[in-house]
């Protein structure tokens, strides 16, 4: 018996979210040169590309601009996108499985992980996740208000995504004026008094997260210096012998860059981003408006686990630092899907290399599978998602070939698209983005900026005529 | 990264084995799951040793009634276990500093999991491809589509 993937009757997939994991797993799928496949790409906002779109800092265009890859593989035959589509919402996994042949979950980590600690729900207490997703535009978040009338704001964690929102905060009106930022947040950050940002990490230099490239950029910013201090980047013991164990140059580097940040001159510039170490808040506390004051920070020393990594351990010394605002960045988290199996402990989606497991037998559910940081965890940069992809990607053509996919009544695009256009009349398609797309470059251009962008889905529907 | 991630894509299934088990029992677990060790357990499903081929072929070339013997008897008793929040490099380096090929993964005492140092390696060639992927495409620019002709 034919499987599907044939011209006759081509293989229909879903792929849920449309970030670069789901176009990565698009391209792996057109590679597939005995398969004929046909792509239906849903995602809940109108727009394509997640995270590079609404995460990827407005001043880091150049790693925007990955989304020229998107665009080609979204053009090629077969692929359709459906932007404001939610699952859950207006399609069920029961319609996806009527209509599908295989179903991809790629939803990313759209939350992020708590400190666990008193007063963290303090106003002027946020997720990292909250003010990005703010500043780039997101229509969920766009209306969300940040007090930048105070002086100083923390941000806890030293991943990438810290260090987008410190350096973000210290930024000048002119740098951010020549981004796509959203231009409520531009004019928010213009009049904002936070003159001293301090990135708070819980493990030494050697251990922190972020990029050298990301670490680098913080020494260049036109109006804002940066500094260490010198007793938390000079190397413990443990520490130096890792080092030596596993000689990384990135790693050496790492530590050289932030040590360079400790003996800066003090200089003329208006603020000033501190990156701490080997520090963990144990506490926010407010006054009695239930407003942010202050945070208490506990000094951290290194441990060695049996596996040789470096954990914090907290030491009986404490500090106070005065904070009016204060951004968490530990981590992040997938969002359980409605009617999709999911391990909450580790905030993703029970699979076994991307085969989604029914959580009781530990069984591949037929014909669904999960890629990216819905499927892994959170972790990697944009092109980590690829591999990841492709792995998926294998399975899902070994299961094709086994025969083992799903049996929709209705397999064809156009009772898809009569199912959507039911459910959500309002739906962007692909040239509806790109048309979009148009509209906001074109915006930009007048104001010197890459674009200015929409960032309500009413004013997307009306520049659509719709 | 941390061992979570790489666990996250494994099914978290662990096959275990009692230390009362024989070998011959062990042997058909290796060989069912196409796997090279299996983390022995205690009866609150704590680890306290791993068998591995190895350690299986070590005893064979002793003793020829290997297949009756009971786990205990020749299973590897210091364990090195990892938690979910050990970074991936000094587990990596440690498996192979140590000569290990499997690491049991537990968390609050339980066990959650386990890593092979194959998972590693393809833990940090996706990193790696990850990374040289983003930086070619900055440089070069994409691939064209399949089937779309040369720009």
């Amino acid at each position: 018996m034919a499987g599907p993937g044939t011209a006759a009757q081509p293989l229909r997939v879903a792929i849920v979210g449309a970030g670069p994991t789901g176009y990565y797993v698009a391209e792996h799928l057109f590679r597939q040169a005995e398969l004929v496949v046909e792509i239906d790409m849903f995602d809940r906002l109108p727009t394509p590309y997640g995270l590079v779109r609404a995460g990827v800092a407005p001043d880091h265009q150049k790693i925007k601009s990955v989304t020229e890859a998107f665009d080609r593989i979204a053009a090629t035959p077969g692929f359709r996108f459906f932007g404001g589509v939610e699952l859950g919402k207006h399609l069920s996994v029961e319609d996806l499985r009527g209509h599908y042949h295989q179903i991809v979950y790629a939803t990313g980590a759209q939350t992020d992980r708590r400190m666990g600690i008193p007063g963290e729900d303090l106003l002027g207490s946020h997720p990292a996740t909250e003010f990005v997703a703010w500043y780039n535009g997101h229509p969920d978040y766009r209306d969300y208000q940040f007090d930048l009338t105070c002086e100083r704001a923390a941000v806890v964690g030293v991943g990438n995504v810290a260090v987008d929102v410190a350096r973000i905060l210290c930024r000048s009106t002119e740098e951010l004026a020549k981004t796509d930022i959203a231009d409520y947040a531009l004019e928010a950050l213009a009049t904002s008094r936070v003159r001293e940002v301090v990135l708070l990490g819980r493990r030494g230099p050697a251990q922190a997260a972020f990029t050298n490239p990301e670490i680098k950029e913080l020494g260049e910013l036109a109006d804002a210096e940066v500094a260490t201090l010198p007793e938390e980047v000079e190397l413990d013991p443990l520490s130096r012998a890792a080092l030596e164990r596993i000689p990384d140059r990135a790693t050496q580097k790492k530590v050289e860059i932030l040590a360079s940040y400790a003996g800066r001159p003090a200089s003329r510039k208006s603020r000033l981003l501190v990156v701490r170490f080997l520090v963990s808040p144990v506490e926010l506390r407010g006054d009695t408006t239930g407003r942010l004051t202050s945070m208490r920070l506990v000094r951290n020393r290194l441990v060695a686990t049996e596996t040789g990594t470096l954990q914090p351990k907290p030491t009986d010394r404490f500090e106070e630092l005065a904070v009016g605002l204060v951004f968490r960045s530990v981590g992040y988290r997938g969002v359980p899907l409605p009617g999709v199996p999911f391990h909450d402990a580790w905030g993703v989606i029970l699979n076994d290399k991307g085969r989604v497991l029914d959580p009781d037998a530990r069984k591949p559910l037929s014909g669904e599978y999960t890629a990216g940081w819905i499927k892994r965890g959170p972790t990697g940069v944009i092109g980590t998602n690829k591999p990841d992809a492709g792995e998926t990607v294998a399975c899902m053509a070994e299961d094709v070939a086994a025969g083992r996919t799903l049996t929709p009544s209705q397999p064809s695009a156009e009772a898809a698209e009569k199912l959507v256009r039911l459910r959500q009349p309002k739906f962007i398609s692909y040239p509806d983005w790109l048309r979009l797309d148009e509209l906001e470059v074109d915006r930009g251009r007048a104001a010197g900026q890459p674009r200015i962008k929409m960032t309500r889905v009413e004013e997307m529907l009306a520049a659509l005529g719709r | 990264m941390n061992i979570a991630s790489v666990l996250a894509s494994k099914g978290v299934r662990v096959v275990t084995i009692g230390p009362d088990a024989s070998i011959r029992q062990a042997l058909s677990l290796l060989a069912e799951h196409n796997i090279g060790a299996v983390v022995v357990v205690d009866a609150v499903s704590r680890p306290v040793g791993i068998l591995s081929e190895r350690d299986i072929v070590r005893a064979a070339s002793r003793d020829e009634g290997v297949f009756a013997l009971k786990v205990a008897t020749i299973m590897t008793r210091q364990v090195i276990l990892g938690s979910p929040s050990d970074d991936l490099e000094s587990v990596g380096s440690t498996m192979i500093e140590r000569r290990i090929r499997h690491l049991p993964v537990v968390d609050a005492g339980k066990l959650v999991g386990i890593v092979s140092i194959g998972d590693i390696v393809k833990a940090q060639r996706d990193r790696y491809q990850g990374e040289v992927d983003t930086l070619q495409l900055q440089i070069l620019g994409p691939d064209p589509p399949k089937g779309a002709p040369a720009r």
